[in-house]
């Protein structure tokens, strides 16, 4: 159990009495006990507010939308095919641009990470090229959830899926870096484990113009193997092992977010180990992918350690 | 022309109305239910709007963020993350029955 009292809060910018009260995802949703996308959710769209036009593809948040007739969301949602996420957003901004709300209505486009790192990848990356006007939003929970957790791009190393019984060969897709790389005006990594750290991303996101990127890493109780309880401190795990570091990237200056500040400090880090042995996924993990586990954290570190020295 | 007004109308009929409880009563997905010991809760014994953990981590949104917070059993699937979240333990899974 989690002693330290409100940790986050005495940490950030933003108190907890400060976010808004109004919540748009009524209650009775279909997600699973415990699941952070939809703890991910609520607070974006807090912070995103009612003039949001959201457009979804086939994922685990088209189940929270629910069934033919009625919805849970009380914003505008389109739901599109898999592959066309960044060019129905393209669309969208266009026909706002038109009618000359553009300035007023922000177009978010929010999907898994299969919709990401594999199908969607061509329109994500052709949207981030034309400069649209709209905020991605990706939230990560590792594999394909919502069809009975078949491997994605997004999988990490030496996780159990459906399809990768043995573990998975191949380590996870750095999706910010492909973002980052597109030269967009803002991309942000966050955790659904620290909901005023996403808040706060999102309402910083949703007042710069250009694309903007935001990665949220999401636990899945199900796919991942735990208890729907420790949700949350799995996500803190993935934080404290280093795993995931929380960063953004405004206009090209890296900064790294109040949760992970502290971990720059090798000493201050928990050993990955951790993370990995609270999840099923990675029951029969070999100790030579642990090994590979501890030098990608490390090499991840130091790389963020050199873009905060020479910047 | 016709043709025209029945395309608008199915159009009409695709869009979703929002609604509480879209996959029903999702209380009934789990027997073990939250309850606060308000004597223990820290907004309920200090009388102030401080902590609100409950509120802050429910996926669900289904805790109301006022003093004492409350939980809409009707809807909530029972997940234990607000026993978890709470600083002082004051939230304890129990039996509970409702309408």
């Amino acid at each position: 159990m989690n002693r330290n009292f409100s940790r986050e809060v005495e940490n950030n910018m933003v108190n907890v009495l400060e976010i808004v009260e109004d919540e748009y995802i009524h209650p009775g949703t279909r997600m699973c006990a415990g699941c952070a996308m939809s703890l991910i959710y609520r607070f974006a769209l807090k912070a995103l507010g009612p003039k949001t036009i959201l457009t979804v593809p086939a994922s685990c948040l088209t189940v929270l939308h629910g069934m033919q007739g009625f919805c849970t969301t009380k914003l505008s949602v389109l739901h599109t095919p898999f592959a066309t996420t960044g060019a129905s957003a393209s669309g969208i901004v266009a026909s706002l641009e038109e009618k000359g709300l553009a300035d007023e209505i922000c177009v978010v486009a929010f999907a898994g990470d299969g919709g990401t790192t594999d199908i969607g990848i061509q329109a994500l990356s052709g949207a981030a090229e034309r400069g649209t006007n709209f905020i991605y939003a990706c939230y990560d929970n590792e594999a394909y959830m919502n069809t009975g957790v078949q491997r994605s791009g997004s999988t990490p190393l030496g996780a159990f899926t459906a399809t990768t019984p043995g573990g998975k060969t191949r380590p996870k897709k750095n999706m910010p870096k492909i973002l980052e790389a597109h030269g967009i005006s803002y991309v942000a990594t966050a955790n659904g484990s620290y909901p005023l750290d996403l808040y706060e991303k999102f309402k910083k996101a949703r007042d710069i113009k250009g694309t903007r990127y935001i990665h949220i890493l999401s636990a899945c109780p199900p796919g991942w193997g735990y208890d729907p309880k420790d949700t949350i401190r799995i996500g803190r795990l993935a934080n404290d092992t280093g795993f995931w570091p929380l960063y953004e990237i405004s206009n090209g200056k890296f900064a790294l977010s109040q949760p992970s500040k502290k971990f720059l400090d090798p000493a201050k880090r928990k050993d990955i180990e951790q993370y990995l042995s609270a999840q099923k996924r990675f029951s029969n993990i070999s100790k030579q992918d642990i090994e590979t586990y501890r030098n990608y954290i490390r090499d991840q570190w130091n790389e963020i350690k050199r873009r905060l020295e020479n910047q | 022309m016709t043709d025209l007004k029945k395309d608008y109308q199915k159009i009409l009929a695709s869009v979703q109305k929002p609604v509480i409880g879209e996959a029903g009563k999702t209380g009934t997905w789990s027997r073990l239910k939250p309850v606060i010991d308000l004597e223990k809760c820290i907004p309920a014994k200090s009388g102030k709007f401080i902590c609100f953990n409950c509120w802050l981590y429910c996926p669900e949104a289904v805790v109301s963020r006022e003093i004492p917070p409350k939980i809409n059993l009707e809807y909530c699937k029972g997940c234990g993350i607000c026993m978890e979240e709470c600083p002082v333990n004051a939230i304890s899974m129990e039996e509970v029955k409702f309408e």
